[in-house]
């Protein structure tokens, strides 16, 4: 259903914008109907960027993104206002999504205003307080409340439902949990995957890789800005190729294992900074002359439902 | 759910100390003068009085100056110079900064480089300079044109602050979210931003009221101000030059500069406490 | 070393009364513990944490008292507390990569610092660069600004000044939330290197991460709403909670191999509740499974195995029938 092809993002820095700052590099990647994609990376991997170029917040540098087969890289005036009827966002800080100055429900109005004002107000009002009940919130709880009055799981469902009273099909959700209590996050989290077996799509954005297996049937693994492992979920978290995924699986804490020894041996002196893989910095297997020192590699299929970019793995 | 709105912030306005303090101060002084004509007798300019300096009396409420002119008729027409001033130049002031302040925040890129460069142009022109340069060419000042020169010299602190405010404003996800509800880009200036910076743009005004008023007084003081009209910054002018303080006739100078005092310290009262009613997160709720 | 807190009760002031952020708290401390101070936003932990070393206004000692090495710690007199301040007690701020002064050479800093606590800056020079080795970072960085460091390597840095005179009780506070996978890692195995070593004798981890704390804690102590709920080995809060919300919080922490579509998982419905005016009794009792008429008497939080402590109604009468 929506389709992103080589899209990349670049920034202009430093004195009179010399330098480029490549935030997203060449990503290519799909979410099919009624299925939700972890989209997974730290700070600085590009996920933010990538959500907000979906929903047209900034804009694309080059490359394009396909929405039900149709080309929607530039939109404007009343074309990107029918995008915004299927495909919407939430963002990491409930608090601050809210204009302060109003009431939560305000949000509800600006929909209503926009895209259903031959809806009269009682009918809105019902439809308002059906979808509140979807997303598991009690009407009387939550209308005609300030934001501050308002806990942080009940101001993310509250923007769910706006979502949903526009009917959406497509969902980015950007880090909607890592602000909430351990205890509100995993209902929020059930709530989005009920959706999705109700056939919404989700681009779920995170950097908790155990969300990510929770919650989704595919992932994409980000590295500074380009796609560095990509597949079904169990297939990368049973068998993790690229070394910065096989890091990221080591280091993460959990629950049922302590640390244990770093994931690979280096092999010889790392590579420094420079040309080539994004990568070969921190690579304990790179070394020059299989192209890590050359050219960022592409992503090719190791096994089914499973692709990586690396040289390592492309030999042969 | 508008009129609920409104009526919230009535509600909270009329129980709120420092704004029923402040807003009284101001609308005594402001009775005083649109009353005023009518609990005058004399020309303000008259020389009334032969006998020259006199305290307080029965007869001149305020007394009389040097040349025997009725002190409380010079304050009151003096009131009215100074709420002219207040209005047009500190509104004046207030637009122009509204405007260019709007436009480079949420622009942003060259609009905001370009509108820079123009603030801080406005900010870096010597102003008594200038003010002296067209008080040679104008052989007659009028309190109109101390209005414009005030307003179209003070807007850059204001143009500063409120494009501070809109880029931190344009980038919280309350924006973003307009934006994906279909809004446009003035109607999320004017709908999103603003009301979020109502209490700093009516505080924006505020300020500049009360420093056109300072300004205005300084104006007066050094000797240019209005040459056609009375004004309380004129009357200290006047006070001082020939005397007042030596020869010890407070009740030429206490008045004018009294009234300033408590009309712009109740404007900044009032200012403290209207942030405490559009802000919910500061009242008690 | 040892700690021990006793009924210890912080409440803040504020214009609509207490808030009753910490209630009779009782606890221990061993020598060399790593003990995790876990729970969610609002169970008191930072307060807790805070009131050990700076209980400034509008923090108020209601009641109870803090032994350090068998030595009552005035935690109510700051002024007092100056002598005890980083040579016994030590802590590394949450945002502590904010604590460092942009506009002075990190060096200089700790010089000042080491002065002002009366300790010679060049007689420490070469333990503070074996410090700084341990923790990964050249000794060049003294000669550096902070805006030249990542994020990771100024929470190093911190971590370094704040161990630099070999305190008693550190209380590392939120110390990886800001961090990368990698740095986290890094942070939390330095941190047990350090008690390792001697540059800190016990330590308190202030986290709402449970994860990290079965990494790096000997113990975990879990609060609730300014309530201590339960304290137990590591091992003993991950696979064997006795109290309701420990295992409630516990069960609700995806894991590796858990899956939405195989086994969802269950968070706790309703939320904590206020702490200007709360609930009588054991504060958890309103979201409890379990809670019976019992509850509404506070539990005491005592031991009912050896090293783990509840406090619970119903675990407590499991305990004596046992």
């Amino acid at each position: 259903m929506l389709k992103l092809d080589q899209v990349s993002k670049i920034y202009k820095i430093g004195a009179f914008g010399s330098k480029d700052l490549h935030a997203v590099s060449n990503v290519s990647l799909e979410v099919q109907d009624g299925q939700i994609v972890s989209l997974i990376g730290e700070s600085g991997s590009g996920k933010s960027t990538i959500g907000r170029m979906i929903l047209h917040l900034i804009s694309i540098s080059s490359g394009r993104i396909f929405y039900d087969g149709a080309d929607v890289s530039r939109l404007s005036g009343r074309a990107l206002k029918d995008y915004y009827r299927r495909v919407q966002g939430v963002f990491q800080d409930p608090f601050s999504s809210y204009n302060p100055i109003f009431k939560a429900d305000r949000v509800f109005k600006l929909i209503h205003d926009e895209y259903f004002p031959e809806l009269s107000g009682a009918e809105w009002g019902e439809k308002v307080e059906g979808t509140l009940r979807s997303v598991g919130l009690n009407p009387e709880h939550v209308l005609d409340k300030f934001p501050h009055q308002l806990s942080g799981g009940q101001l993310q469902r509250f923007l769910i439902a706006r979502a949903l009273l526009l009917d959406i099909r497509f969902l980015v959700a950007d880090e909607i949990i890592s602000m909430l209590d351990a205890s509100t996050r995993i209902d929020v989290l059930n709530l989005l995957a009920d959706l999705e077996s109700r056939g919404l799509s989700v681009l779920f954005i995170t950097h908790d890789l155990f969300l990510g297996y929770y919650i989704s049937e595919r992932a994409v693994i980000l590295y500074q800005g380009c796609v560095v492992e990509m597949g079904s979920t169990e297939k990368i978290y049973a068998n993790p190729l690229h070394p910065y995924t096989r890091m990221l699986m080591a280091s993460v804490p959990r629950l049922d294992r302590k640390w244990g020894e770093p994931a690979e041996a280096p092999n010889g002196k790392p590579l420094g900074p420079g040309a080539g893989c994004v990568y070969r910095e921190r690579c304990p297997i790179a070394y020059a002359g299989s192209g890590c020192d050359r050219e960022q590699p592409a992503l090719s299929e190791v096994e089914s439902d499973h692709s990586v970019a690396c040289f390592h793995y492309t030999k042969g | 759910m508008k009129k609920l709105k409104k009526n919230e912030f009535l509600y909270f306005a009329l129980r709120n100390t420092k704004l029923q303090v402040g807003l009284g101060v101001v609308l005594l002084f402001l009775a005083l003068t649109l009353a005023g004509p009518l609990l005058v007798r004399n020309d303000p300019l008259a020389y009334v009085n032969l006998a020259g300096a006199q305290p307080p009396s029965s007869r001149y409420w305020f007394g009389t100056t040097f040349f025997g002119q009725d002190v409380f008729a010079q304050f009151v027409v003096g009131l009215r110079a100074t709420f002219v001033v207040g209005v047009i130049g500190g509104g004046l002031g207030t637009l122009i900064g509204l405007l260019v302040g709007f436009t480079a925040g949420y622009r942003g890129g060259i609009v905001d480089e370009l509108l820079g460069m123009l603030t801080n142009i406005v900010l870096v022109i010597p102003t008594l300079a200038v003010l002296l340069i067209i008080a040679a060419y104008l052989q007659v000042r009028s309190l109109f044109t101390e209005c414009i020169f005030i307003g179209l010299t003070a807007w850059p602190w204001v143009a500063r602050a409120v494009r501070a405010q809109t880029f931190t404003l344009r980038t919280r996800d309350f924006v973003d979210l307009a934006r994906m509800s279909g809004r446009k880009s003035l109607q999320i200036i004017f709908a999103e931003i603003a009301p979020n910076m109502m209490s700093y743009l009516v505080m924006a005004f505020i300020l500049q009221f009360g420093g056109a008023i300072l300004i205005a007084a300084t104006l007066d003081f050094i000797g240019l101000g209005p040459t056609n009209t009375i004004s309380l910054g004129l009357m200290m002018q006047y006070a001082v030059m020939w005397g007042a303080l030596l020869l010890g006739m407070w009740w030429w100078f206490l008045p004018p500069g009294l009234g300033i005092t408590a009309i712009v310290g109740g404007l900044y009262v009032m200012n403290v406490g209207l942030d405490e009613v559009f802000n919910p997160k500061l009242r008690e709720m | 070393m040892s700690l021990q807190a006793d009924n210890l009760t912080v409440y803040y002031q504020t214009l609509r009364g207490d808030v009753r952020a910490l209630e009779s708290a009782t606890f221990g401390l061993r020598d060399g513990e790593i003990m995790g101070l876990a729970g969610e936003s609002g169970c008191g932990k930072t307060t807790l944490g805070h009131s050990l070393i700076l209980l400034v206004p509008p923090m108020k000692l209601v009641a109870g008292r803090v032994t350090l090495d068998g030595e009552t710690l005035p935690i109510q007199d700051t002024e007092r507390m100056n002598d005890f301040r980083f040579r016994k007690v030590s802590i590394i701020p949450q945002y502590a990569m904010n604590a460092l002064n942009p506009t002075r050479k990190i060096g200089k800093m700790t010089e000042e610092l080491l002065r002002s606590r009366g300790a010679d800056y060049q007689a420490g020079l070469p333990e503070l660069k074996r410090r700084l080795d341990l923790v990964k970072l050249s000794p060049g960085v003294l000669g550096m600004y902070p805006f030249e460091l990542s994020g990771g390597m100024k929470q190093r840095m911190v971590m370094v000044l704040s161990t630099l005179l070999n305190p008693s009780l550190l209380i590392a506070d939120e110390i990886t939330s800001a961090l990368d996978v990698s740095s986290q890692k890094a942070v939390a195995e330095m941190l047990v290197e350090f008690r390792n070593r001697g540059c800190c004798n016990s330590v308190i981890v202030i986290t709402h991460d449970i994860s990290i704390l079965y990494q790096i804690a000997d113990s975990i102590m879990v609060m609730y709403a300014g309530q201590l709920a339960e304290k137990a080995s590591t091992e003993a809060i991950i696979h064997a909670p006795r109290h309701p919300y420990t295992r409630l919080l516990i069960s609700s922490l995806p894991k590796i191999g858990a899956r939405y579509t195989e086994k969802k998982l269950a968070g706790i419905p309703g939320s904590p509740p206020l702490l200007l005016d709360p609930p009588s009794g054991c504060r958890f009792r309103e979201r409890c499974p379990v809670a019976f008429e019992r509850c509404l008497e506070a539990p005491p939080f005592i031991e009912i195995e050896k090293g783990h402590f509840v406090a619970c109604w119903r675990e407590i009468e499991a305990n004596a029938q046992a």
